[in-house]
């Protein structure tokens, strides 16, 4: 039996999933501010089970399209910085098997 | 949508289906709201169903649904890094009439009971996301959807929203949950060959087995993982308290790659295609965490109202028993004609009496026991495989020996005073 692959990356586990994504966001940080000056662990960008949350430099980069709408981020972010809504009827994750 | 409903139920899945499937049944006029393209497309679960509250709602179901495996073994492994000491109960009685529990893929099912709940006459609107409750006066008389004129009203609205409730929130209901009453649980379905999986797991057709994974499948968080079998699939997971991935700075995926990986694990899923990967968070805070079920004109059910019993991996099923309980109440209140929460507290009386209320209770303080405790997991289950090595290693040693030097290693006596009490401690969250 030939050797399994070691480990499997996040964009890997993604690709997986099938996502109905509206052209509107459903996530927003509230204060951009918060997370560049109070926020140095950025703990989203690790929790996060879709990787989503990503730092650019200087601002909080959302990948709405790929979110499982677990509600880790809403719960989790130390600063309670993040607006959650479910995405519009029909749109968002849409699992298949699970 | 301009008609009134005597029930409009938010969510379609395990509780708010129980509830408008027997609401329909006993007669009633019922809206159930599902904001997934199809019910099951926004669900995720482990995947074991249990039967007997699966059955108060449907008898017989089994004959017809869309199951995967019923259980015949239920495993436990308590993991070190490169061991694990395992126990089990496998019994024949579970692989037969009138069953124990079933491993099921929540898109399949949660359709199929949907539809039986239709067929009862429960009309089923998917795609529709309630934005908020409508109240007058004091009173939730319908609900606002994200549809063109898509207000909706109705004598009871039930929220079976889920674990993300933002409608309950949003009536006071709770608060906001804090990162530790919450389990963030990250799943992937893996294909396998039927016949493998009937080789490995040492079954027989329609024969399932569960295994609960303790100790290093979490790196010694609190938490736990699971690997389940489905007919031609594997369910495997792990779920650690939110604050538990925040304090370790643990990414979670990674955490399911680290239990993928394990030596124990490896072997069982080797050769397996990862077909989907979920993740899910798991209403863990109990009893203590449960907010306000009942109000005028509404009742919240199932993971909305943090019904998990999360030391037994229960939770469908305390679903549809409180979707179940809720139609019951709802029919009583309307032959009353009366819908004000007095009324309506019928459901939550009769809850906390029966099974979901009694065991919410007896596991109410055990979450935060073994989360302020990790010692349990990372020192312990370490502990026990340790002994469990040193005892069944052949080595010349002679075993009055052994279990001497097992004594020895468990510390000091005060250490062991320590022991002791965080056994008596255990013992008493859980009894």
């Amino acid at each position: 039996m030939s050797e399994q692959k070691k480990y499997q990356t996040i964009e890997e586990k993604q690709y997986l999933v099938r996502f109905n994504a509206d052209t509107k966001s459903h996530l927003h940080v509230k204060d951009e501010e918060i997370c560049l000056t109070k926020c140095p662990d950025k703990i989203c960008t690790i929790f996060c089970p879709a990787e989503i949350y990503k730092w650019e430099d200087i601002r909080m980069h959302v990948g709405y399209e790929g979110c499982h709408e677990c509600g880790s981020c809403r719960i989790g972010c130390p600063h309670q910085n993040i607006k959650w809504e479910y995405p519009k009827g029909g749109h968002g994750i849409v699992f298949r098997l699970g | 949508m301009s008609e009134k409903f005597d029930a409009i139920v938010v969510g379609a899945g395990p509780a708010g289906t129980s509830c408008a499937h027997d609401l329909a049944k006993g007669g009633a006029h019922v809206l159930l709201l599902e904001r997934g393209e199809y019910p099951g497309s926004k669900n995720v679960m482990g995947g074991v169903l249990y039967r007997k509250m699966m059955e108060d709602i449907i008898p017989e179901f089994y004959k017809e649904a869309p199951l995967e495996r019923p259980i015949v073994e239920q495993r436990f492994m308590m993991m070190d890094k490169e061991s694990a000491v395992t126990f089990s109960y496998k019994g024949m009685e579970w692989g037969k009439e009138p069953y124990n529990n079933f491993t099921v893929l929540r898109a399949k099912f949660d359709q199929w009971f949907a539809d039986k709940a239709v067929q009862q006459g429960a009309i089923l609107i998917n795609e529709t996301v309630v934005l908020e409750c409508i109240v007058e006066n004091g009173k939730v008389v319908g609900v606002r959807t994200d549809r063109p004129n898509g207000d909706v009203y109705a004598d009871v609205v039930v929220l079976a929203d889920g674990v993300n409730s933002l409608l309950a929130q949003s009536l006071g209901f709770h608060k906001e949950y804090r990162p530790d009453e919450v389990a963030l649980a990250t799943m992937e379905i893996l294909k396998l060959d039927k016949k493998v999986i009937e080789d490995r797991f040492n079954l027989e057709d329609n024969q399932g087995c569960t295994i609960e994974l303790f100790g290093d499948a979490t790196k010694g968080i609190l938490g736990t993982g699971f690997l389940y079998t489905n007919k031609d699939t594997l369910s495997i997971g792990v779920g650690t308290l939110l604050s538990g991935l925040i304090k370790h700075k643990i990414k979670p995926y990674e955490l399911l790659e680290y239990v993928k990986a394990h030596p124990m694990i490896r072997t069982l899923i080797q050769g397996s295609e990862p077909q989907e990967y979920l993740a899910h968070l798991i209403p863990e805070g109990g009893y203590h965490s449960m907010g306000r079920i009942v109000g005028d004109g509404v009742i919240v059910i199932g993971d909305a109202s943090q019904l998990v019993n999360a030391i037994h991996r229960e939770g469908s099923n305390l679903a549809m028993t409180s979707g179940r309980l809720a139609a019951e109440t709802i029919l009583l209140a309307k032959e009353a004609g009366d819908f004000s929460e007095k009324a309506l507290d019928h459901y939550r009386v009769r809850l906390l009496e029966g099974f979901v209320g009694q065991d919410m209770k007896k596991y109410k303080d055990s979450t935060h026991h073994f989360d302020r405790n990790p010692h349990y997991f990372d020192q312990y289950i370490p502990m026990l495989n340790k002994a469990a090595s040193q005892m069944f290693t052949v080595d010349g040693q002679s075993k009055w020996e052994k279990q001497k030097k097992i004594w020895k290693d468990l510390g000091t006596p005060k250490e062991k005073m320590k022991m002791a009490r965080d056994m008596y401690r255990a013992w008493k969250v859980v009894k």
